[in-house]
């Protein structure tokens, strides 16, 4: 099938897709997009997040078609080329970044969490990541990199684009 | 970060510390920026034009006969390029890293469920998937072994302190899984009294389940045929030499034919030092001439690694009645699946290091490694010494209440220390602070008790499940210390390769480092920059593409790369800088004693001397390459265990606070407290990292993570039912980290990446223990457990 969707922005057709492929495989293997994640292709670890129509969900879960004509954001248009979002500045800063594998997906929750709650407590942090699994840093250091991603959003001054 | 209380040797003071980006520096890691934006390519984002992909079809029988395999339909499938069994592979039919022992593809018998049988290269994954469902494999089932103790002849606990025991003829007589016999080897420890008495005995049994090491990548690389009749393999991985050596064989070819580059690694944790797509992938580029990807979905990578081995144990220890260790008996059994992989030296590490960091005078260990019908079991992080320190901190509790006995008292009261000899007869020569490890802990704030204040769900255990709320929750605190071997052990020619050029590149002075050293997520292609930048002075230093092109680095694991990859990128940066000294002098005529390298220049601090590298080199280059070793171990006694085995041993130290509901069993970790001492930090940031993550994964042996397996069979792979640590599993940590230098060491540094993963577990099931009053010998505990229902 022929599949038509904007991906960061971009309108993207991809032909000969095949029903079974999900969002995530079109993504990374016919779109030239390998910035999504695949720890687990079943919806349980969170690597795959992206935006569809602004709400994030697991690229894996979402068949292809199902994007048809819908917006479809991910980790690779959270910023403009040779600039980095705030979130991704703070996930490097606070040394969230090991392996890197689980990062992506982190990245896009976190993006959507702060833009929900500005400056989220630790535990609404958890609760909202709480689908985004890390093998590597004991996740400390990611909450770490949310309050600081936080801080720096919310004073005008450190801020960047939101 | 504590402050260090030794200063550590060698770094030049005026390179390191904050800001520097030298050794001692929050350093950025030089892969971070490629991270957060997508763009770093793993094992599994590779692509190529016209690539095949190719899958793996398994034996589902965990002992079967192959009466023989038809892959007709399967290559009839529009789309298949090829479909290979074992007769095509040209070369040894049967690798592994110890011993040789496991097919490539299944020869006559499959050992496990999950054995590879056959593959298929499809243009579509999809399309490979659908044929290797075509090819029909003819079983003749089998009744699979599938206890360790059960495949060496030893049903009961009978043998435990029996020296005598002829487990080898046992195994023998029921060597049905393998033709010399089902042990993989037997460790003995015995030093002291063969027959010691003590005031107060404790026996013990306990049982750690398998764990997984559950990195998020999975296995996956690029084979791509070359011109020249070898190939081209991308892969994500621990160890590229021994993965080179290893295809080598395989494939018949010679090490120039097989080229490895290591692809982007999703986390290791030791599941990547068996060979896993490494060899399939090149045979089906070999046959089809073109590049062909794998990539295991995480149902295959629960069957395409080897996990960390299950143990049963059984220990007595006798002490004084004011809590003197008098002496140590056990039996360890490490059940090692269906191949070797690497529990010879799991059993080494459990056999060598099994009673813990304590001096006890009269010791006798039984250590062994078992063939079964299970997964192969073979690294994971804190090898062979987490499920040991589950057994003698446990043990260490329970004499602590025989005798009553605070049991950080207990502990300090025997602890090794700098000076102390260990089980093994070597005295340990650099500082071992396992008691201050421990009051250190003791002297931190204990958090808020729980129900302080208004409750909230999020804080209970059940969260908001709203099972509580605080009826029936206890809370308890744990502690437990632990110490763990740094690099490879038992007199293994431990090395590392690094090659090291200094030039000129646009008017800035660069340094290249280039080393085969696995990069999996812990840091050290920043730990590599760090070292050039304070050894030459420069601030801009690349790190190579790691691949086989230079000499082998050793593998990623055993906590060695910092200490020896760091070690030989530090030497080959000495001859470097000791060239570049060389043509200063030359150029101001004379020697000057001081001459050093520190903002891109080469300068004295006595005389008024700086001269630019820049104008020093031009056009130049100055490389060099070296093999880097630690000072050597040696091999064991067979029949005794004493020997200088292990180079370096890390130590650290935790604390628990849990809050368990005893009604349902479910158990909230309120706070993990950590003390370790890492010799010298090299990136303080990545220190702090490597424990809160080893912390995660003790914890989750502790309370969550089990393959479960029944008949042989794998009950649970996939992340919906093997459930690993998540944000809201884990809780607030304090760490503290120790700076004692090791003086045989680069820079003083200890290796850090295990110790965390060894001793948080015991402390979080100490904590449940003294919450609920209950013994729970087997991690991880299940609600059931608690319950007792």
């Amino acid at each position: 099938m022929r599949l038509t969707c904007t991906v960061n922005g971009t309108e993207q057709h991809v032909d000969d897709v095949w029903e079974g492929e999900s969002l995530l495989y079109v993504l990374r293997e016919r779109m030239g997009l390998p910035g999504s994640k695949n720890a687990c292709e079943q919806g349980e670890c969170g690597s795959c997040t992206v935006y569809l129509d602004g709400l994030p969900v697991c690229a894996c879960l979402v068949a292809a078609g199902q994007a048809e004509g819908r917006q479809v954001g991910t980790v690779e248009g959270l910023a403009d080329p040779e600039a980095l979002h705030p979130v991704q500045q703070a996930f490097l800063d606070a040394g969230a970044v090991q392996c890197g594998f689980c990062t992506p997906g982190l990245l896009v929750a976190t993006h959507d969490l702060i833009a929900r709650h500005g400056r989220p407590s630790d535990a609404e942090t958890r609760e909202a990541l709480a689908g985004n699994l890390c093998r590597c840093t004991g996740y400390e250091k990611i909450l770490d990199a949310v309050r600081l991603a936080a801080d720096r959003m919310a004073e005008p001054t450190a801020g960047g684009d939101r | 970060m504590s402050t260090p209380t030794r200063t550590p040797t060698g770094a030049p003071e005026h390179l390191t510390g904050p800001g520097s980006g030298g050794v001692g520096d929050d350093a950025q890691r030089p892969d971070g920026v490629l991270k957060v934006r997508g763009e770093f390519a793993y094992g599994s984002d590779l692509w190529m034009a016209d690539m095949l992909w190719g899958v793996t079809l398994r034996s589902p029988h965990p002992y079967a006969r192959i009466r023989s395999v038809d892959t007709s339909a399967a290559l009839a499938t529009p789309g298949v390029s090829a479909v290979l069994t074992s007769d095509d592979v040209p070369g040894e039919k049967v690798y592994g890293l110890e011993l040789a022992d496991q097919p490539v593809l299944a020869l006559d018998v499959v050992r496990y469920q999950g054995e590879p049988v056959a593959l298929v290269a499809a243009d579509h994954p999809e399309t490979a998937r659908l044929a290797a469902g075509r090819i029909h494999v003819d079983y003749d089932v089998l009744e699979p072994v599938t206890d360790a103790r059960t495949a060496l002849g030893h049903p009961t606990w009978n043998q435990v302190h029996d020296s005598t025991a002829e487990v080898t003829e046992l195994s023998r007589e029921s060597a049905h899984l393998h033709p010399e016999g089902n042990l993989v080897r037997h460790l003995k420890v015995r030093t002291g009294d063969p027959a010691p008495t003590a005031d107060v005995v404790v026996v013990g049994e306990y049982e750690v389940g398998m764990q997984d090491q559950a990195f998020l990548g999975p296995e996956a690389g690029l084979a791509v045929p070359a011109e020249d009749g070898g190939v081209e393999l991308h892969v994500a991985t621990q160890w590229l030499h021994v993965d080179q050596k290893q295809i080598c064989a395989a494939l018949a070819l010679p090490p120039e034919q097989v080229r490895l580059t290591l692809a982007g690694v999703g986390g290791a944790f030791g599941g990547r030092e068996d060979l896993s797509m490494h060899v399939h992938a090149c045979l089906l580029a070999l046959r089809t001439g073109r590049p062909v990807k794998m990539s295991y979905n995480r149902e295959e990578s629960f069957f395409g690694h080897v996990h960390r081995h299950p143990a049963t144990m059984r220990y007595e220890h006798g002490a004084t009645r004011d809590g003197e260790l008098v002496y140590v008996k056990a039996a360890i059994y490490f059940d090692g699946g269906a191949y070797a992989s690497s529990t010879p030296a799991v059993v080494g590490n459990g056999g060598t290091m099994g009673i813990g960091p304590y001096v006890v005078p009269n010791v006798h260990v039984d250590c062994y490694g078992a063939y079964t019908n299970n997964p192969p079991c073979g690294a994971m992080r804190g090898f062979g010494s987490v499920q040991t320190a589950f057994a003698y901190e446990s043990q260490m509790d329970a004499l602590a209440a025989e005798l009553g006995m605070d049991p950080v008292e207990l502990r300090c009261r025997n602890a090794m220390e700098e000076g102390s000899a260990t089980p093994t007869g070597q005295v340990i020569d650099s500082p071992a602070p396992v008691a201050e490890l421990l009051r250190r802990l003791e002297a931190m704030p204990l958090p808020a008790a729980s129900g302080d204040g208004e409750v909230d769900l999020r804080d209970m255990p059940g969260g908001v499940s709203n099972t509580t709320h605080g009826e029936g929750v206890r809370r308890g605190v744990g502690y437990a210390v632990a110490y763990k071997n740094v690099a490879f052990s038992e007199g293994y020619d431990d090395h590392s390769t690094a090659r090291v050029r200094l030039e000129v590149v646009g008017g800035e002075p660069t340094a290249t480092v280039h080393t085969a050293a696995a990069e999996v997520g812990q840091g050290l292609v920043t730990v590599e920059q760090q070292i050039a930048r304070t050894e030459l002075g420069v601030e801009r230093v690349v790190v190579h593409p790691k691949d086989t092109s230079v000499g082998s680095a050793g593998s990623t694991s055993a906590s060695r790369q910092t200490y020896v990859t760091g070690g030989a990128v530090k030497a080959a940066c000495e001859k470097v800088r000791a060239q570049v000294v060389a043509r200063a002098e030359r150029l101001v005529g004379r020697t000057v004693p001081d001459l050093r390298l520190a903002g891109g220049a080469v300068v004295s601090d006595s005389e008024d001397i700086t001269v630019p590298l820049a104008d020093l080199l031009g056009d130049d280059v100055l490389e060099e390459t070296l093999e880097w070793r630690h000072r050597p171990t040696e091999a064991i006694d067979p029949e005794t265990g004493q020997g200088f085995a292990h180079v370096q041993y890390a130590f650290s130290a935790h604390r628990a606070v849990v809050d368990v509901d005893t009604e349902l069993g479910l158990v909230k970790v309120v706070e993990m407290a950590c003390t370790q001492d890492v010799g010298k930090a090299i990136n303080p940031q990545a220190v702090v990292g490597q424990i809160q993550g080893g912390t995660a994964q003790g914890l989750g042996l502790a309370v969550m993570e089990e393959i479960l397996i029944k008949d042989g069979k794998v009950r649970n792979p996939s992340f919906t039912d093997y459930l690993i640590p998540t944000i809201l599993d884990m809780p607030p940590m304090r760490i503290e980290v120790l700076e004692y230098a090791d003086p045989h060491a680069p820079y003083g540094l200890r290796g850090v990446g295990e110790a965390p993963n060894i001793s948080s577990g015991p402390a979080v099931l100490a904590a449940i223990r003294a919450a609920t009053g209950l013994p729970l010998t087997r991690v991880p505990v299940r609600p059931e457990h608690i319950t007792g229902t």
